[in-house]
């Protein structure tokens, strides 16, 4: 049968070796019913754009507990429009300081997530960026 | 420009699209196919099965990366990669995590890699999966390895697919009688130990050999039943003369270490070799056409049901059904009812 699934690529970009949450929030899309590509740590922006591309996913969800997501996340914004994915939708966990988040949502950015989040917000949150808003 | 079009000219993002139609069904897939089957049949299909965790995705990852750069120096190879994981039988999803292994290919032109989940299929591929390969057979990859998920005994519809299986087990898993059941290592063009270095790689070599001696009586090995001092039976080969090497195959058994490219140059010379010998023998002409078949007759099946299905109504459907959960019916019974009822509408 013909059926539309959302297919999500998780990535740790950059240096830090904690992927815990990264599984988690995989785990937790899974169960949600989505298919989530999981490329494991240390990927640079390349690695994670050109994965993108090959699997043709509708969303990335990065995550950065290292600091570097100032460098890391919009290097990937610029080779996801380098390579006419504008339309992938980008997503961030991690260690984001508050600060931060209004700069990666201006880029380009569709949510950013911190310690304590509800996987269910983040299903939500995938599921209306990539199919539309469920209207309430 | 159509789909097919910038797929053939080498456009990546078409190809990626492609392949997304392509698995979900799509009649853009379809109609895209039509377009491309004529410029399909020339990769080498190479497909790679064995029990989850024996190393399927680290031996792809250095399969690929021998046929993009051989050390020998041979001609290098465009790869695509399929990689099949499994979809969850509750909510549908999947974690693909095949990817994990290969990121020594990353940054290669000459290597596409698209990761799949099985989507309710139970035969180790997805059942989209022999029509993804032939996209990126059309193109244009070279060498394509289709990786299984994790198979047990009874997932050996890769054996169908590709024109050379190769069946991975790892020491310790399971004894001689495993190695004797029907199944996968039925399916194996050739076998290969990973994970070499771990204790008991001789068991599982010699229960392996073992049932290769049983099944393949007219190899070049022979058991000669001599009498020895204790009556142990000693093995004897046929001077090399004598066999026909390019008429019959054994399945080899190799060891690999694929985590440090160990045995991968033996493997890739056996790949060559059984390809030699599906072109000599005719063998690889008799595989295609029984491809193309299973595939076609998939695809009569799967449309004359869907066609059959819209023909009849849905209320007679669900009222079969309601007499099938009282025990009224029995499911021949409403089997028959039902394609009585689709007739006479």
């Amino acid at each position: 049968m013909s059926e539309r699934k959302i297919r999500v690529l998780v990535a740790k970009p950059g240096l830090d070796g904690h992927d815990r949450g990264a599984k988690v929030v995989a785990r937790a899309l899974r169960d949600s019913g989505m298919e989530v590509i999981y490329t494991g740590l240390r990927q640079t922006p390349e690695m994670i754009a050109e994965a993108a591309l090959q699997e043709d996913v509708d969303v990335i969800g990065l995550s950065v507990l290292s600091g570097a997501h100032m460098a890391l996340v919009p290097r990937v914004l610029e080779l996801l429009g380098a390579n006419q994915q504008e339309h992938v939708k980008v997503f961030v966990g991690g260690i984001i300081p508050d600060e931060d988040i209004p700069r990666l949502m201006e880029i380009g950015v569709v949510g950013v997530y911190g310690p304590g989040t509800l996987t269910e917000d983040i299903i939500r949150d995938v599921r209306s960026a990539v199919i539309g808003a469920p209207t309430a | 420009m159509s789909l097919a079009v910038q797929v053939l000219e080498g456009n990546r993002l078409a190809l990626a699209r492609l392949l997304t139609e392509i698995e979900n069904n799509t009649e853009a897939g379809r109609s895209a196919l039509n377009e491309l089957f004529s410029h399909t049949g020339r990769a080498h299909l190479i497909g790679v099965t064995g029990a989850p965790g024996t190393g399927k995705s680290s031996l792809v990852n250095q399969l690929a990366r021998y046929y993009r750069d051989p050390p020998e120096g041979g001609t290098r190879r465009t790869v695509g990669i399929v990689a099949v994981d499994p979809s969850s039988p509750f909510s549908g999803g999947a974690v693909l995590g095949d990817r994990v292994r290969m990121r020594d290919l990353a940054g290669d032109p000459g290597v596409f890699i698209r990761s799949m989940a099985t989507r309710g299929s139970l035969g180790g591929l997805a059942a989209t999966t022999a029509t993804i390969v032939q996209a990126l057979d059309a193109a244009g990859f070279e060498v394509i390895l289709v990786e299984t998920v994790g198979a047990g005994q009874a997932e050996v519809d890769i054996a169908r697919l590709a024109y050379t299986t190769l069946v991975i087990e790892a020491p310790g898993l399971g004894d001689d009688i495993q190695a004797i059941k029907a199944g996968i290592l039925e399916i194996a063009d050739i076998l290969v130990i990973n994970k070499a270095d771990r204790p008991g790689v001789e068991n599982t070599e010699r229960a392996l050999r073992g049932n290769l001696d049983l099944a393949h009586p007219t190899r070049r090995l022979m058991n000669a039943f001599e009498t020895g001092h204790h009556g142990a039976s000693v093995r004897k080969e046929l001077p090399e003369k004598e066999v026909n090497h390019e008429l019959n195959w054994s399945p080899p058994i190799l060891r690999t270490i694929a985590t440090e490219g160990i045995g991968i140059a033996e493997l890739k010379g056996e790949i060559d070799r059984h390809r030699q010998y599906l072109v000599k023998t005719g063998e690889l002409d008799r595989r295609e056409r029984a491809r193309i078949a299973s595939e076609l007759d998939l695809m009569l099946q799967a449309t004359l049901v869907q066609r059959w299905r819209s023909s009849i109504p849905d209320d007679l459907y669900q009222q079969v059904l309601g007499q099938l959960v009282q025990r009224s019916l029995s499911p021949w019974q409403a089997v028959q009812v039902l394609l009585a009822g689709g007739r006479s509408k």
